[in-house]
């Protein structure tokens, strides 16, 4: 049953809504305010930019947000802990497997629980998440690419990323939003076959990565229009918390797999690429989009590797449950813990504060590496071309679920 | 077989309702607006991409409303968002349709119960004419959705179409 | 480097800075005097044993009806240290007002707007303090517990 049109219609509620910063008296001569979006096909979702410009200048970048504003912590307040794994899915939806592994990964450690999750359990996860952050790479190199005018790249990459899909759905029912990794386990087993699957899947990869790289990444005209744009120096980066492979491009190996070594990656061999400044300067956008596409082949050796262990030493026995050590009650003792992770963005964070004397959170912050990493989109862009802003905004590789949660 | 493919067999000569005809014309190539703003945006843009290929159905994504018949609102409507989607639902030429993709615009989906800020059904703010359930919908799901909206714009007719049905239904 | 380190590094040059070592954290934790929030802070970045050079998080918090308090917890970790903190400012509720630490982290800026957002807490000296999340005509601060939303906006129900 269809609902009544409720809304009242007034051309004045989008100035009352969401004001512009800057009004036609604040600008000096020449200049004038561009607004783009929130309906926009190169800002990556429903952002809305209002670019302070002088002539094709840009003066200022003044982001607003919030038109994805989906209430993550309101929900979080009010769900039991493990019914809360849902929403984080729906937070960074284009890598869900790595949002939840943050999450259930505090949640465990609130518990006291994560020194007895199973091996198999922990390769799992691992796996499973660096499969989701080969397709979130693979979404953000692509649709960068057809960003710049390059669509035969954003084609390329949605048909391999639709292997990774059906991989994933074949593993858990659900192709994008996936509710997989459960505080204290999984929600199932692999099934059976999979890791012959997956590693072929990765054999017929790789040099499909490597064709990518040849098509977009070391094209001409990609080169011309990325490197030496939105320059980012490693301090700048740091100051404005920036992670993941922004910081990465910047030249700085910072990466919390290594750095904290969670879950099984510190018995895993991988390299963590760094931006060289090949191109042009060092921490350019050409920079932080190679550090992407490197990033793909060390999740690719990441994921032979737990191939390879689920197959050999944790392989599947009969008797093996992944929903043994699950707990029948969450219910934490009173505590606050900030737990992070490395997600295809960045560094991913829940804040959590359990009263001890309920199963839901006292208050779950959650800290999405794209609000941060946005948050610079000024300083990249200003003094660049309109132009150019676009190629910052698809170098940043945002997610508006992140950032707006 | 579409309907050229019928005729064209017969020598060349078509002979159809003017009906008919505007319907297949308007139906065969519905250009939508990627109103994508959650999750299911990005299953739309798996509809469009190689793997499922919505162009077979003469759909070529269009950024402006301006230039598009159909609106898929592909993801939650927030409160923020409501006055973008109506005055773009506003700028769009009539015929015009919209599908309603996903949990979220169908009805607030997960969001519904502490979602402040989210507008508990884009059926609110605009008028739909497609319900797509899922969460997100699976590509397969929102071509359904699209052939159903092609069968819905088959059976109109131009005696009365949806404005002017509309316009007689105001006056007693 | 424990929070009882970093408290008498503090006490050295700030004495009233630090009120007590937080129990329960991960990672360790400390609440801070309000007053000195942003001496203590720049003290703490720029400390050579310290250097906490990245804001990671900032976080507002409603005790509830009991306690009417609201508290602002900032996460820090220092890079070349490898060292967590976590530190905790408390305040009333009736009048929430703490400086702005834009000034050191710039990253500072869009969460500490974020926690006016949602929270109301306002932000001393912050160059641009508007709200992020929700429409500028948005009634209250929906993360406070006592939080009721309102029943229209733009003739739209926001209840389901």
């Amino acid at each position: 049953m269809a609902n009544q049109i409720q809304y009242i219609f007034d051309n004045e509620n989008l100035n009352r809504s969401e004001p512009a910063k800057f009004s036609s008296d604040d600008l000096q001569r020449d200049e004038m305010i561009i607004n783009i979006g929130p309906q926009h096909p190169s800002t990556h979702g429903v952002l809305r930019l209002e670019v302070v410009t002088k002539g094709e200048q840009i003066v200022e970048v003044v982001p607003h947000l919030g038109y994805l504003h989906r209430c993550f912590e309101k929900h979080a307040e009010n769900l039991p802990y493990n019914q809360v794994l849902p929403f984080v899915d729906r937070m960074d939806y284009l890598a869900a497997m790595n949002s939840e592994h943050a999450y259930v990964m505090g949640v465990e450690r609130m518990l006291g629980i994560e020194n007895d999750i199973p091996a198999r359990v922990e390769y799992i996860r691992v796996l499973v998440a660096e499969l989701n952050r080969l397709a979130s790479h693979f979404l953000a190199l692509g649709s960068y690419g057809m960003d710049l005018g390059a669509v035969t790249g954003f084609f390329w990459m949605m048909r391999d990323r639709e292997h990774i899909l059906r991989l994933l759905e074949w593993v858990s029912g659900a192709r994008m939003l996936y509710n997989y990794i459960w505080v204290g386990g999984l929600f199932y087993d692999l099934p059976v076959g999979f890791e012959e699957r997956c590693m072929e899947f990765v054999q017929y990869l790789k040099p499909k990565i490597k064709e990518l790289e040849e098509l977009v990444i070391q094209n001409q005209i990609f080169i011309q229009r990325t490197a030496k744009v939105g320059v980012l120096s490693a301090d700048l980066a740091i100051n404005y918390g920036i992670t993941g492979p922004m910081l990465r491009g910047s030249g700085l190996a910072y990466d919390l797999r290594k750095v904290d070594g969670y879950s099984v990656y510190s018995e895993l061999e991988f390299d963590v690429p760094v931006g060289k400044g090949e191109m042009g300067e060092l921490g350019d956008c050409w920079d932080r989009t190679w550090v992407r596409v490197k990033e793909c082949y060390e999740s690719i050796k990441i994921i032979e590797q737990c191939l390879n262990r689920l197959k050999g030493e944790h392989q599947r026995t009969k008797s093996f449950d992944p929903r043994a050590a699950v707990p029948k009650k969450i219910r934490p003792k009173a505590q606050d813990l900030y737990i992070r992770a490395e997600n295809p963005k960045g560094e991913t964070g829940f804040y959590f504060r359990a009263d001890g004397k309920s199963d839901v959170p006292f208050r779950c912050k959650a800290r999405g590496a794209s609000f941060v990493n946005l948050s610079i989109i000024n300083e990249l862009s200003k003094g660049g071309l309109i132009a150019d802003l676009i190629a910052v905004i698809g170098s940043i590789d945002i997610v508006l679920g992140e950032v707006d949660r | 077989m579409g309907l050229l493919d019928q005729k064209l067999a017969q020598g060349g000569i078509v002979i159809s309702k003017l009906e008919d005809l505007l319907n297949w014309a308007r139906l065969s190539s519905m250009w939508p607006m990627g109103f994508g703003t959650a999750c299911c945006a990005i299953e739309f843009m798996s509809a469009q991409s190689t793997p499922y290929d919505m162009d077979r159905l003469g759909m070529i994504p269009r950024a402006s409303p301006r230039q598009s018949d159909v609106m898929i609102v592909a993801g939650t409507v927030t409160f923020k968002m409501a006055d973008r989607v109506r005055r773009l639902y506003e700028q769009m030429a009539e015929p015009r349709y919209v599908v309603s993709m996903g949990s979220c615009s169908n009805c607030g989906g997960p969001y519904w119960e502490h979602g402040y800020h989210v507008v508990k059904g884009v059926d609110r703010i605009i008028p739909v004419d497609v319900y797509v359930p899922g969460c997100p919908p699976r590509p397969e799901a929102l071509i359904g959705g699209l052939i159903k909206l092609q069968d819905k714009v088959r059976s109109e007719s131009i005696i009365a179409p949806k404005a002017v049905e509309k316009l007689l239904k105001e006056k007693p | 480097m424990t929070a009882i380190e970093i408290k008498t590094l503090i006490d050295e040059s700030l004495p009233q800075a630090v009120i007590q070592v937080v129990e329960d954290a991960s990672p360790q934790g400390l609440e801070l005097e309000p007053h000195f929030l942003v001496e203590t802070m720049l003290f703490l970045h720029s400390h050579p044993q310290l250097y906490f050079d990245s804001l990671s998080c900032i976080t507002g918090m409603d005790n509830g009806a009991e306690l009417e308090e609201l508290e602002v917890i900032y996460n820090l970790y220092s890079l070349p240290n490898d060292i967590h903190l976590m530190t905790k400012v408390k305040l009333e509720k009736k009048n929430p007002v703490v400086d702005s630490l834009t000034g050191i982290w710039r990253t500072a800026d869009w969460h500490e707007r974020e926690v006016y957002d949602l929270f109301g807490i306002h932000f001393n000296q912050h160059p641009d303090l508007r709200r992020i999340l929700l429409p500028a005509d948005w009634e209250g601060h929906p993360l406070r517990k006592d939080y009721k939303e309102q029943s229209y906006y733009r003739g739209i129900e926001v209840k389901y």
